[in-house]
């Protein structure tokens, strides 16, 4: 019996074009120059080492003297953090419907808020707290300022895209029974979007955490401040207190956060 | 089949579809043009034509989710083609649609998506959620998912119900809204043929029971026969068959798929 010529398979590999080769030879030229310019330094590494090991040493063990202290500000960063993203992704909401492609009243109105809510988004939360203490003064405020516009970047454009996902079938549905457009999206689109409107917000709290202790850096209240006056006072043992207290916060929140996005994704409505 | 000038009157035909036309855009042709009938109060009708022949499209420009390129539809007397928002609203409010996937909100209550019915009379909150509803509308809602036989799963997930359950709550709504017609695209297609033969049951049983106008699409010809006083049938972009079901059986019913 003659055996078949069976078809070749095709090659494992394709050789890669021309033009890509030369923008991969040109994206490694750039990697390298690149190193140059982070500032990467082995020797400065070898050098900068003792210093490490000094300061490692002198953060145990952990200072206890300023406990409560920090402690208030560990709470107070939190409540900048919550009140923060709280109002940050109520102000969200109209936003997106007002972005999202299904529910905006006309495509010049989407395009205005999309730009606005990407110019928030782009302009890093260091600068807002910046600006926010210039303009209202150091402290908590400030800081819940910067969460509150920082959620809105995060929070605005993630939500309209949530709407925008939904099935179409529902909103239709409540168009032919006569219901308006705030009916629609109350009825039809929020419950549908809502495992991602919660997702979303809850990653919004998280990141508003983080973000509240690095603002106290630049004066904006909170456990930041504390950290930044701790190590300009070479206090290394109550700066590892407060990283310590930052970390069992953002933990605390993270497990809380992933708990209640369980219970709320898997309610009844 | 009646003209456009015809004197219209809410005691006329419950819809009255006039020299209708659709194209999408981009189309080379359109998908029906010069589609004319009428259906009086109370008539069961079915649309049958083969898969693009424009049946839910048809049933859409009906009343106006799609919009028609040229021609009219007339709704219990009134003109709804030209109508602003508004009133576009209150006239589909008389309207019950029943969709082939069903289209309750996955996330509510059996309840609540039967309650949202009510948005036919009047919107706002207390439609949204059977949380915030009257006493009254909460009554009215158990008393539609009882004339389908659901009223044990009010407080169920819509998610977790099976496709022919889901389907008869899609009918509760549309009975919530105390319609005078209902209009139904497919809504047995995705139904094992039980619980087909169930929710036709139920519409037969409703429309009779409520005197209700029932135009449904279909592709089950038996159903089309069964179920319809007259069928509709579309082919090759035109209105091609409209017959009383009296006259007509499975094989000529077929040809419409030749």
């Amino acid at each position: 019996m003659t055996e078949s010529i069976r078809p070749a398979p095709p090659s494992r590999f394709e050789p890669p074009s021309p033009v890509s080769a030369v923008l991969f030879a040109a994206f490694l030229a750039f990697f390298t120059w690149s190193l140059a310019g982070a500032g990467i330094s082995i020797s400065e590494l070898i050098e900068g080492l003792p210093n490490m090991a000094q300061i490692g040493s002198e953060m145990v063990p952990p200072a206890t003297d300023r406990f409560s202290p920090m402690l208030d500000s560990v709470l107070v960063t939190f409540q900048m953090a919550l009140v923060g993203s709280v109002i940050g992704i109520l102000l969200s909401l109209p936003l997106a419907v007002l972005a999202s492609r299904n529910h905006t009243p006309h495509p010049l109105i989407r395009s205005a808020v999309r730009g606005f809510v990407s110019f928030v988004r782009t302009v890093p939360d260091l600068a807002w707290a910046l600006f926010f203490v210039a303009s209202v003064g150091l402290g908590p405020f400030a800081g819940t300022l910067t969460l509150i516009v920082d959620t809105i970047g995060f929070c605005a454009r993630f939500f309209a895209e949530a709407m925008e996902e939904v099935d179409s079938g529902p909103p239709e549905a409540m168009a032919a029974i006569g219901a308006g457009p705030i009916d629609i999206i109350a009825c039809a689109t929020l419950p549908m979007a809502m495992p991602s409107l919660v997702n979303t917000s809850l990653f919004a709290l998280e990141k508003a955490v983080r973000s509240s202790v690095v603002l106290g850096l630049v004066g904006a209240g909170g456990i930041g401040a504390e950290l930044a006056t701790s190590m300009e006072m070479f206090r290394y043992d109550q700066s590892a207190t407060i990283v310590l207290m930052i970390f069992v916060l953002v933990m605390a929140v993270e497990s809380l956060s992933s708990h209640a996005r369980a219970k709320l994704i898997g309610g009844r409505g | 089949m009646a003209g456009s000038n015809a004197n219209l009157n809410p005691a006329g035909p419950a819809l009255r579809v006039d020299k209708l036309a659709k194209r999408f855009d981009g189309a080379a042709a359109p998908v029906w043009s010069d589609v004319s009938f009428d259906v009086p109060a109370g008539q069961s009708v079915a649309i049958i034509g083969g898969n693009g022949t424009g049946k839910s499209t048809l049933l859409r420009c009906c009343l106006r989710l799609i919009e028609p390129n040229a021609g009219q539809v007339h709704l219990h007397g009134e003109t709804l083609t030209g109508k602003p928002a508004g009133h576009l609203r209150k006239m589909r409010s008389n309207v019950g649609f029943v969709f082939q996937k069903h289209n309750l909100v996955p996330r509510l209550s059996v309840l609540s998506n039967v309650l949202h019915g009510g948005m036919a009379r009047s919107r706002g909150p207390r439609h949204w959620h059977h949380a915030l509803a009257s006493r009254e509308d909460r009554e009215y809602a158990m008393h539609c998912l009882e004339q389908v036989s659901l009223a044990h799963l009010a407080e169920r997930r819509a998610d977790h119900l099976s496709g022919g359950q889901s389907q008869r709550v899609a009918v509760a709504r549309a009975l919530m809204q105390k319609p005078r017609t209902i209009f139904a695209d497919e809504p047995v297609a995705s139904l094992d043929p039980q619980a087909g033969e169930e929710v036709m049951e139920t519409f037969a049983k409703l429309a009779l029971d409520h005197g209700l106008t029932l135009v449904f699409v279909s592709h089950h010809l038996d159903h089309a026969l069964h179920y319809a006083d007259r069928v509709l049938g579309l082919r090759d972009g035109r209105l091609d068959l409209d017959a009383p079901t009296a006259s007509e059986n499975l094989e000529s019913l077929r040809s419409m798929y030749d």
